[in-house]
C-alpha cells in the first residue's frame, strides 16, 4: 500500500525547502557529537589502547613489540596478583553483604515512624559525602594498636582486648571492610529507604487487615518490592569495590607488606611505579572484564525487565 | 509505610523503646569516626599520646589546624594543605560548570530532539558511569603530555570534565524525561528553536536537576584521589593526594592531632555541602541506580 | 483556496502504517473534528499538520502554500494541548506573549494582543500568576489565549477538554463554539468524545486504523454512516445491529428477525424508498439491520391506524431512567437491544412491552464486509 517509491522525493525536498528546517534537524545530533566524540575516543579508544598496551613488551614507556598474551601469564603467574584477586573477592564480598544487611535493617527501623528521622539519616549517610582519603586517614588512626580502640577499651580495663588488625597479614584486609562499609552502608540504608517509600501504602494496609504480623509483611510483601533496588545497590557497591584505590592507599598502603593489595593497587603500582606498562595494562583490563562481567547481566535483566512491562 | 492503629500495651513500648535504643547506637557508631577526627585535631600531642581516644582535650589548642594549613609537611615541601587546597578549588569550579553545562544540553537534545540512535549514543554515553578508571590511566597520561597539559591544573580539569559527562547527561536525561513532550511542542509552534526553548523553556525549571548535578560532581571530583595522584605535578595536586602525603610523609615525630586538622581541612568542603543540601546529595546517589 | 489542504498523507513507523492515503480540505473558518478510538492516528495527523512529526509521504497545504518539510515555526498554525503545556516558569502574560515575542512582534502590540485574548476570555484578573497557581480550567483558557493571541491561519485542539470535570467540559465546550462563530477561525480539533464532535463541528472526520472512514456533517456521519464502524462509533447509547434474514424482491424487500425458539419471526417491510440496488446481491442472506434507540417508540393506543411504523412486542429485560429519558433493554431476535423512551415510561424490568420501529430511518449493512447497503 505504501508508496515507496515517493520516499526519496520526499527526502530530498527536506533539504531543499527549508534551510532552517534542515537546521533545526540536524542541530541536536550537532549539539551531541562532541560529546560522543569524547566518549568515543577517552572512553572506548582508551580501552582498545590498554588492551593494545596489554599486549607489548612495555615497561617504563609505551612501545609496541608485540608479546602476544605473554603479560596476561605473566600476571597469572604473579603470586602477588593471587593475593589482590583474592582479596578483591573477600573484601568485596563482604563489603557487598555487610552493606546490604546493615542497610536493609537501618531502613527498615527508620522506616517505623520515627521521631527525628532526618537527622538519624543524616548521621547515617554522611559518611558518604568524605574522600575515602580522609576515611582513610581516620580509620589508620582509630584502628592504630597503639593509641586507638585497642589501647581505649584497654584503658577501660578490658587488658585482654585484641584489635591490632591494621598490621596483621591476615587480618589486615578485614581492616578495609570496615572503612568501606561505615562509609557505604548509610547510602545503601537511603536507597532501600527510597525504595520503602515508594511502596504503595495501601499494600500494608490490606495485608494489615489480612491479619500479618508486621515481620510477616516485611518479610513476605515488602522485601519481594525491593529486588530491583538490591540489584542496583549490588551493582553500585561491587563497582565501588574494583574500583576501590584510594581507600587502600590511605588506610593501609597495601601493606603489610602486599598483603592487602587490590588489583585496583597493583595496576597502579606497576603501571606507575615499578615500570611494567604492560603487566599493569594487562590487570587493567582483568578488571574491566570483572565489571563488565557484573554490568552485563544486570543490563540484560533491566532491558528485559523494562521490555515486559 | 502505613499510618495504622498500634497496639498500646506495655510489651509494645518496651519494643519501641527497643527500637529507639539501637537507632541511637547505630547513629553513635557512625559519628564515633568524626568525633574522634575532631577531638584529636583539638588536643595537644601529649594529651593524645596519654590516650584516651574519646576524652575531651583538657586544653583545647588550634595550634594543629594552623599547622595543618601552612606548615605540615607534605613529602618534600612543609607549607601546609593551604596551597594544594586552592589547587582543588581551581581544578573542580570549572570542571564542575562545563560538566553540568554539556551534560544539561546533553540531557535536553536526547530526551526532547530524539533523533534515529539517540537511545544508542545514549547508553554509549552513560558507559562511561561505569568503566574502571584505571583502563584509562595510562593512555590519559600520554595524551595529556602530547596535549601539553601534563602536570597542570588545566590537564586535571580537562579528566574530569571527560568522565564526569556521562553522570551529568544522566542526571539532565532522566529529569527533562519527566518534562511534558507537548510544552516542547508548544514553543516550537510559538516558535523558538532549538536553543531559544533550552534557554527559556527548560533552564528555569530545571532548578532542582542543576543542583544535583553540581552537588555530585562536587563530591566526586574535590574526593578524587585516583586522578590527581596519577596526573597532577607538585603544583597542581589537589588536597586529597597532599593529605595523603602529610599523613604518609615519615619525618620527625608523627603528629596526629595535625593528621586529624588536615583530614578535616579536606573534608569540610564536602561535609558543609553535604549538610546544607543534604537531599540534593541523595538524590544525587540515587539518580543512577534507581531510575537509570 | 482551502485553508488546509492534505493530500495522500502517508505515515510509516517502523512496519507499521500509522496514517495511510489520506486526503481532506477545509475551507476558511471551518470547524473540521477529528474522531476516533484511541491508536487511530488522529493525534499522528493532527502532529503532522503542525509540523511536530514528519511524514512518510504526500503532501500538506496551508493557504495554497505546500508546507510538509517546514518546521513547525514556519507554518502559521497554533496549536491547544490536551495537558495544555504552559510554561511553568512564566506568568499568563508571557505565556500568551511567548509566540509574538519569538516572532519579533513589537512589545506595544504583544501587549495589545495580550489584552484582546484577555478580554476575550474573562482572564484579565490572571495575567500575573503563574500556571501552578491556576485551576484545570483557568490553564485551558490560557492555553486557549495563547493560541488566540497569535491569530494563526489553523488551530489545531488536541483533545483539549478532556482534563476537564463533567461540568466545566460542557461550558468550554459552549465557550469554544461561540469562539469560533464569533471569530470565524480555522479549527481542526481531535477528540473522542463523540459528543463534542457533534456539538461542535462543521464536519466530522471519523479515523480508524490510520483512514479516513468518512467525512461529513455531523447529520450525514450520524444519519448516513458509511459502515458499521462509523454507525457503532457516533452515537449514546450506539445503535443496535440486529442479525436479520433479507427476503423479497426489488419494490417489496422484507427483513425477517428470528426471535427465540418457538415465538415465531418478526418481519419488518423495508421501505421502498431507501431500497438501493446493492440489496438485490443479498437477497436470502443474512444481513445487519442498523437502528438506533430513539428509532423505537412505545405504542401509543390514541394514535389508532394512524401510527407509523411496525408493531411489534417483546419483554424488557432492564429498565433505566436518566431523567430526560428511559432506556430499555428488550430481547430482539439473538440479541439485546437498547431502545430510548420518554422520561414519562413507567415500565418494569420483565413486562411485556408494545413497540413501533421507525423503519424509515433504519439503515442495512452487510454482514462480512460491515459496509452500507442501504
Amino acid at each position: 500500500m505504501t508508496p515507496t517509491h515517493s520516499l526519496p522525493r520526499a527526502r530530498a525536498q527536506a533539504g531543499r525547502r527549508s534551510l532552517s528546517g534542515f537546521l533545526e534537524r540536524a542541530l541536536p545530533r550537532l549539539v551531541v557529537a562532541p560529546s560522543l566524540a569524547v566518549a568515543l575516543f577517552f572512553v572506548y579508544g582508551y580501552m582498545l589502547w590498554t588492551f593494545i598496551l596489554s599486549l607489548t613488551k612495555s615497561r617504563m614507556l609505551p612501545q609496541y613489540d608485540f608479546a602476544g598474551f605473554a603479560q596476561y601469564a605473566r600476571l597469572f603467574a604473579d603470586e602477588r596478583w593471587h593475593v589482590a584477586a583474592t582479596n578483591l573477592v573477600v573484601f568485596g564480598g563482604l563489603f557487598v553483604v555487610i552493606c546490604l544487611v546493615l542497610g536493609l535493617v537501618l531502613a527498615i527501623l527508620l522506616d517505623q515512624r520515627i521521631r527525628q528521622e532526618g537527622a538519624l539519616r543524616t548521621i547515617y549517610l554522611y559518611p558518604m559525602a568524605l574522600s575515602l582519603i580522609v576515611t582513610g586517614v581516620v580509620w589508620r588512626w582509630l584502628l592504630n594498636p597503639g593509641l586507638g580502640i585497642q589501647a581505649m577499651v584497654r584503658g577501660w580495663g578490658f587488658e585482654g582486648f585484641d584489635f591490632g588488625w591494621l598490621v596483621d597479614p591476615d587480618m589486615a584486609i578485614y581492616t578495609l571492610v570496615i572503612a568501606a562499609v561505615w562509609q557505604a552502608s548509610g547510602f545503601v540504608m537511603a536507597l532501600f529507604l527510597a525504595g520503602l517509600r515508594s511502596i504503595d501504602d495501601s499494600l500494608f494496609k490490606a495485608a494489615a487487615l489480612d491479619g500479618a504480623s508486621l515481620p510477616r509483611i516485611y518479610w513476605r510483601i515488602v522485601l519481594p518490592c525491593l529486588r530491583p533496588v538490591v540489584f542496583s545497590a549490588v551493582m553500585i557497591l561491587s563497582h565501588i569495590a574494583i574500583k576501590s584505590f584510594d581507600l587502600v592507599m590511605a588506610l593501609t598502603g597495601g601493606g603489610p607488606g602486599y598483603a592487602t593489595d587490590l588489583p585496583a593497587t597493583y595496576m597502579y603500582v606497576h603501571t606507575f611505579t615499578r615500570g611494567q606498562i604492560g603487566l599493569g595494562s594487562a590487570s587493567a583490563i582483568m578488571m574491566l572484564c570483572g565489571v563488565l562481567a557484573i554490568l552485563i547481566p544486570y543490563l540484560y535483566s533491566e532491558l528485559r525487565g523494562r521490555k515486559h512491562g | 509505610m502505613a499510618d495504622m492503629i498500634r497496639r498500646r500495651t506495655p510489651g509494645a513500648r518496651l519494643l519501641r523503646a527497643g527500637l529507639y535504643a539501637l537507632l541511637i547506637v547505630a547513629a553513635l557508631v557512625y559519628l564515633m569516626p568524626l568525633v574522634v577526627m575532631i577531638l584529636t585535631s583539638l588536643k595537644p600531642l601529649d594529651e593524645i599520646r596519654a590516650g584516651g581516644l574519646l576524652t575531651l582535650p583538657q586544653e583545647i589548642t588550634f595550634e594543629p589546624w594552623i599547622k595543618a594549613w601552612s606548615e605540615a609537611c607534605t613529602g618534600m615541601r612543609c607549607e601546609g594543605l593551604s596551597g594544594y587546597f586552592v589547587n582543588s578549588i581551581r581544578i573542580v569550579v570549572p570542571a564542575v560548570a562545563i560538566s553540568t553545562l554539556i551534560g544539561a544540553i546533553n540531557g535536553y537534545a536526547l530526551t526532547k530532539w530524539r533523533f534515529r540512535g539517540s537511545e544508542l549514543v545514549f547508553a554509549m554515553l552513560l558507559f562511561g558511569c561505569f568503566v574502571p578508571f584505571q583502563v584509562v590511566l595510562m593512555p590519559m597520561a600520554r595524551t595529556l603530555g602530547w596535549l601539553g597539559l601534563a602536570s597542570s591544573v588545566s590537564g586535571l580539569v580537562l579528566v574530569h570534565v571527560v568522565y564526569g559527562i556521562a553522570f551529568t547527561t544522566l542526571f539532565f536525561r532522566n529529569y527533562y524525561v519527566s518534562v511534558p513532550d507537548e510544552m516542547i511542542a508548544a514553543a516550537k509552534l510559538d516558535g523558538a528553536g532549538f536553543f531559544r526553548i533550552f534557554w527559556r523553556i527548560l533552564l528555569p525549571v530545571s532548578g532542582p536537576i542543576i543542583t544535583v548535578s553540581v552537588i555530585w560532581q562536587f563530591t566526586q571530583i574535590w574526593n578524587d584521589f585516583l586522578f590527581g595522584v596519577a596526573f597532577a605535578g607538585f603544583d597542581s595536586q589537589p588536597v586529597t593526594v597532599a593529605l595523603n602525603n602529610l599523613v604518609n610523609t615519615s619525618t620527625g615525630v608523627k603528629e596526629y592531632n595535625v593528621d586529624m586538622a588536615a583530614a578535616m581541612i579536606a573534608a569540610l568542603p564536602t561535609l558543609v555541602v553535604y549538610v546544607l543540601a543534604g537531599k540534593y546529595f541523595v538524590r544525587g546517589l540515587t539518580a543512577g541506580s534507581v531510575k537509570g | 483556496m482551502s485553508a488546509l489542504a492534505i493530500r495522500n498523507l502517508y505515515k510509516t513507523f517502523g512496519s507499521t502504517d500509522v496514517l495511510k492515503d489520506i486526503s481532506l480540505a477545509i475551507d476558511s473558518g471551518e470547524f473540521l473534528i477529528l474522531v476516533g478510538p484511541s491508536g487511530c492516528g488522529k493525534s499522528t495527523l493532527m502532529n503532522a499538520i503542525a509540523g511536530l512529526e514528519p511524514v512518510t509521504a504526500g503532501e500538506i497545504l496551508i493557504g495554497g502554500e505546500e508546507v510538509t518539510w517546514h518546521t513547525p515555526a514556519e507554518r502559521d498554525i497554533a496549536m491547544v494541548f490536551q495537558s495544555y503545556a504552559l510554561y511553568p516558569s512564566m506568568t499568563v502574560r508571557q505565556n500568551i506573549a511567548f509566540g509574538l515575542e519569538m516572532r519579533k512582534v513589537p512589545k506595544v502590540d504583544r501587549e495589545r494582543a495580550v489584552e484582546r485574548v484577555a478580554d476575550l476570555l474573562q482572564i484579565s484578573a490572571l495575567l500575573d500568576r503563574k500556571p501552578s497557581q491556576l485551576s484545570g480550567g483557568q490553564r485551558q483558557r490560557v492555553a486557549m489565549g495563547r493560541a488566540l493571541a497569535r491569530e494563526p491561519q489553523i488551530y489545531l485542539f488536541d483533545e483539549p477538554l478532556s482534563n476537564l470535570d463533567a461540568k466545566l467540559r460542557v461550558e468550554m465546550r459552549t465557550e469554544i463554539k461561540k469562539l469560533h462563530q464569533r471569530l470565524g477561525t480555522t479549527i481542526v480539533y481531535v477528540t473522542h468524545d463523540q459528543i463534542e464532535a457533534m456539538t461542535l463541528a462543521d464536519r466530522i472526520a471519523v479515523m480508524r486504523d490510520g483512514r479516513i472512514l468518512q467525512l461529513g456533517t455531523p447529520d450525514e456521519v450520524y444519519n448516513d454512516p458509511a459502515d458499521m464502524f462509523v454507525a457503532g462509533f457516533m452515537g449514546s447509547p450506539s445503535m443496535n445491529f440486529i442479525h436479520a434474514a433479507l427476503e423479497g424482491n426489488p419494490g417489496d424487500y422484507r427483513l425477517r428477525i428470528d426471535t427465540q425458539a418457538g415465538q415465531g419471526a418478526l418481519t419488518l417491510p423495508w421501505p421502498g424508498e431507501r431500497e438501493t440496488p446493492e440489496m438485490a446481491r443479498c437477497v436470502g442472506e443474512t444481513v445487519i439491520l442498523g437502528l438506533r434507540p430513539e428509532h423505537f417508540s412505545e405504542e401509543d393506543a390514541r394514535l389508532g391506524d394512524q401510527a407509523e411504523g411496525t408493531l411489534f412486542e417483546a419483554t424488557t429485560t432492564v429498565v433505566e431512567p436518566t431523567g430526560a429519558d428511559t432506556l430499555l433493554q428488550v430481547s430482539l431476535g439473538e440479541t439485546e437491544a437498547t431502545v430510548r423512551l420518554g422520561p414519562k415510561s413507567r415500565l418494569v424490568a420483565g413486562e411485556r412491552v408494545a413497540l413501533r420501529i421507525d423503519m424509515s430511518r433504519a439503515v442495512l449493512f452487510e454482514e462480512d464486509s460491515e459496509r452500507r447497503l442501504a
